[in-house]
């Protein structure tokens, strides 16, 4: 099934564009469309003549050449027909953001336009959802361009059943400056489903990571995402909903009432080294860190400070979410003694965590992370920098950056998130090391390279 | 494929919609699954004479379509050891609700562990693994992974367990025999996949470990109502 004319469109029909109401949803999302997006956009409806000076298309057989996609935003009765037109046209995707489908008991109408479309092997996002954002292509989201903070251009594919989970979780991207490649809505999937979305990410060489927000899967689908989650080769991340729904089925025996639909949910994931996170906040730090390293790790953690109280808040949070803290060589502490400056040699407490004291300077840092990295037992760095002393130049972001690109470990940094310290932050985060704005993101981060680690 | 011995017992329990005890384990054995020693009848002397020819404790339970949880029944009896213990016991157990007949079997003595299967409606069949007996549920100290099982996942249920060291030998007990162990999970967790269409859940609860065998003390298979 080729899915590039839905993501990718050079062409855009927009079905059901109100003449009266600019705020209908067909508007909003055919005007921004029009102004903003390299895609070329149709206006349809019934009514034809003019639309804002631009020419409105009675229905989708006046637009002249081909349509790569349609959004069809028509009430959920006339979508069968809208759709038949669609594909006699010759249009080889759809968006169908009307609601009124099974969400609202209407299994069959929905049943209905699914078969019409498998029939004709016509691939349609939908029905009752927001769409596609596209960085640089296309967006769907019925939702004005001013109300909304769309994330960059950047490595991570996220697809939501929910459509406002997955606008709030554009907006949380934005502002840990996580960027998408593609972000997809697919509210009912009646047609396109997660699985077929893991097809598209495989494949597609801008996403290095693939997130999900999932409520549930249908009988068996757990199976087959798990399978083509393996394969896919990239790390995968999931926020599951719906943890607390019991079981229907009464139980008869220990093992049913011992496996919960949940607890099989979460243990597979486990199993099968999709990264589950808790809630909405380690799903983001999970695809900040992803985003920048997609090779897993079995969870020992090097911790860098500045500060003892930093160091000893980083240990527990390690600790409670089941990453080691091992005991360095001795030898590279030996190293890091002789390579640190002697104003600070015997104040550094030597150990890991390693505290370098508020006295350290760029070169204690560097040398420290430099020596670190090497230790054998230790898989990936904290650098839980606080800029507050003299010491610390601007350009440490970009120092250690350079450290872990040489050393080829891992390194997340802890950087708190104020305009003031945008310039070290930046030089992590352009150099692809993420900055967590608290001790316990920077935790989060790194538990996220041990969740996918590989079997 | 199912085996056809399997097919059979299968068949034989769909309206009854579980396999009982005798039949449940019937299939373990055919998937070269580890039972005791037993003898299935509701003459006395048959049993003694499985009692004097073991020459070891023995259990004894109810064979009845009414008792799905026989423990809660008090259809179980273990440690008998004399002949007149079992007459009496047997004598008892025939006349509870339903009961067709007495399964009596070598009694094993390891550490209590279930291996379980369920069919999940998203996952298919899954295995559960952990700390077994009377009150798995109260220390719920299991883990779960989908069929079919590597070895590396059997090693990962083991190191998930809370009572992992209980599994490993602890205070000078001798360890469950891990090589034993992992191939009774693995070969379990085929044995489900074969089942897929015909299975609900299956318990095996207790499976007695102990440092040569993984013995199936107790099986019960919910069938998938059509």
């Amino acid at each position: 099934m080729e899915l590039k004319y839905l993501f990718k469109p050079s062409t855009m029909a927009v079905i059901g564009v109100s003449t009266s109401q600019d705020n209908h949803p067909a508007n909003v999302i055919y005007t921004k469309n029009h102004l903003r997006y390299p895609v070329k956009t149709f206006p349809v409806n019934p009514k034809g003549g003019m639309l804002h000076r631009e020419k409105l298309y009675r229905s989708v057989f006046e637009i002249e050449g081909p349509v790569d996609m349609a959004v069809i935003a028509v009430r959920a009765g006339f979508v069968p027909k809208v759709m038949e037109d669609c594909i006699k046209k010759g249009i080889r995707s759809a968006v169908i953001v009307s609601g009124g489908f099974a969400e609202a008991g209407n299994m069959k109408l929905q049943q209905q336009v699914a078969d019409l479309a498998r029939e004709a092997s016509f691939p349609f996002v939908g029905p009752n959802c927001l769409g596609i954002y596209s960085p640089d292509y296309v967006d769907t989201f019925f939702l004005p361009g001013e109300r909304i903070i769309r994330p960059e251009k950047g490595n991570v594919g996220f697809v939501s059943q929910s459509g406002g989970v997955l606008v709030d979780q554009m907006v949380k991207f934005a502002g840990q400056g996580i960027g998408v490649s593609l972000a997809v809505s697919i509210g009912n999937k009646a047609f396109i489903r997660e699985t077929d979305m893991l097809d598209w990410f495989a494949r597609d060489i801008e996403t290095k990571v693939i997130a999900f927000y999932v409520e549930g899967f249908e009988k068996g689908e757990g199976r087959r995402f798990i399978q083509k989650a393996e394969q896919c080769g990239k790390p995968v991340v999931i926020l599951k909903a719906g943890k607390s729904k019991k079981g229907s089925e009464a139980v008869s025996s220990h093992t049913a009432s011992l496996a919960g639909d949940y607890r099989v949910f979460s243990e597979v994931m486990k199993q099968h080294c999709v990264a589950e996170a808790d809630n909405e906040y380690e799903l983001t730090s999970f695809c900040e860190a992803l985003s920048c390293f997609q090779k897993g790790i079995q969870g020992n953690i090097g911790i860098l400070s500045l500060s003892g109280g930093h160091g000893v808040i980083a240990v527990d949070a390690c600790d409670l979410h089941g990453l080691s803290v091992p005991k360095p060589d001795p030898k590279t502490m030996e190293t890091i003694r002789e390579k640190v400056s002697p104003e600070i040699k015997d104040i550094v407490s030597y150990g890991n965590p390693l505290d370098l004291t508020g006295s350290s300077v760029d070169n204690d840092i560097v040398a420290a992370a430099t020596y670190l990295a090497r230790d054998k037992g230790i898989e990936c760095l904290l650098a839980l920098l606080i800029p507050y002393s003299p010491g610390v130049s601007a350009d440490i972001g970009a120092k250690l950056s350079q450290v872990a690109r040489n050393e080829g470990k891992p390194m997340i940094a802890y950087v708190p998130n104020e305009e003031k310290y945008r310039i070290i932050i930046e030089g992590f985060e352009l150099n692809d090391i993420p900055v967590a704005s608290s001790v316990e993101g920077a935790v989060l981060m790194a538990k996220a390279l041990k969740r996918c680690k590989p079997c | 494929m199912l085996k056809k011995k399997i097919r059979t017992i299968i068949d034989a329990h769909k309206d009854m919609g579980w396999v009982m005890e005798p039949g449940a384990k019937a299939i373990m054995k055919s998937q070269g699954l580890d039972i005791p020693d037993f003898v299935l009848t509701n003459s006395f002397e048959k049993a003694e004479k499985f009692l004097k020819k073991i020459n070891r404790p023995v259990v004894a339970k109810a064979v009845s379509r009414k008792i799905l949880h026989k423990t809660e029944h008090q259809a179980v009896v273990t440690e008998i050891r004399s002949g007149g213990h079992l007459k009496k016991e047997m004598e008892r157990l025939l006349k509870l609700d339903g009961c067709e007949s007495i399964l009596i079997e070598e009694m094993a003595e390891g550490l209590e562990v279930i291996i379980g299967a369920k069919n999940d409606f998203q996952f298919g069949p899954v295995v559960v693994f952990g700390i077994g007996g009377t009150s798995v549920e109260i220390y719920n100290d299991t883990a779960i992974r989908m069929a079919p099982l590597k070895p590396e996942d059997v090693f990962s249920m083991i190191a998930s367990l809370k009572a992992k060291a209980l599994l490993y030998g602890y205070r000078g007990k001798d360890g469950v025999n891990m090589e034993v162990l992992t191939s009774t999970l693995v070969k379990f967790s085929h044995l489900i996949m074969a089942l897929e269409n015909h299975m609900e859940s299956l318990d095996l609860n207790p499976v007695i470990c102990t440092k040569d065998r993984c013995i199936i003390a107790d099986a019960r298979l919910i069938l998938k109502t059509a």
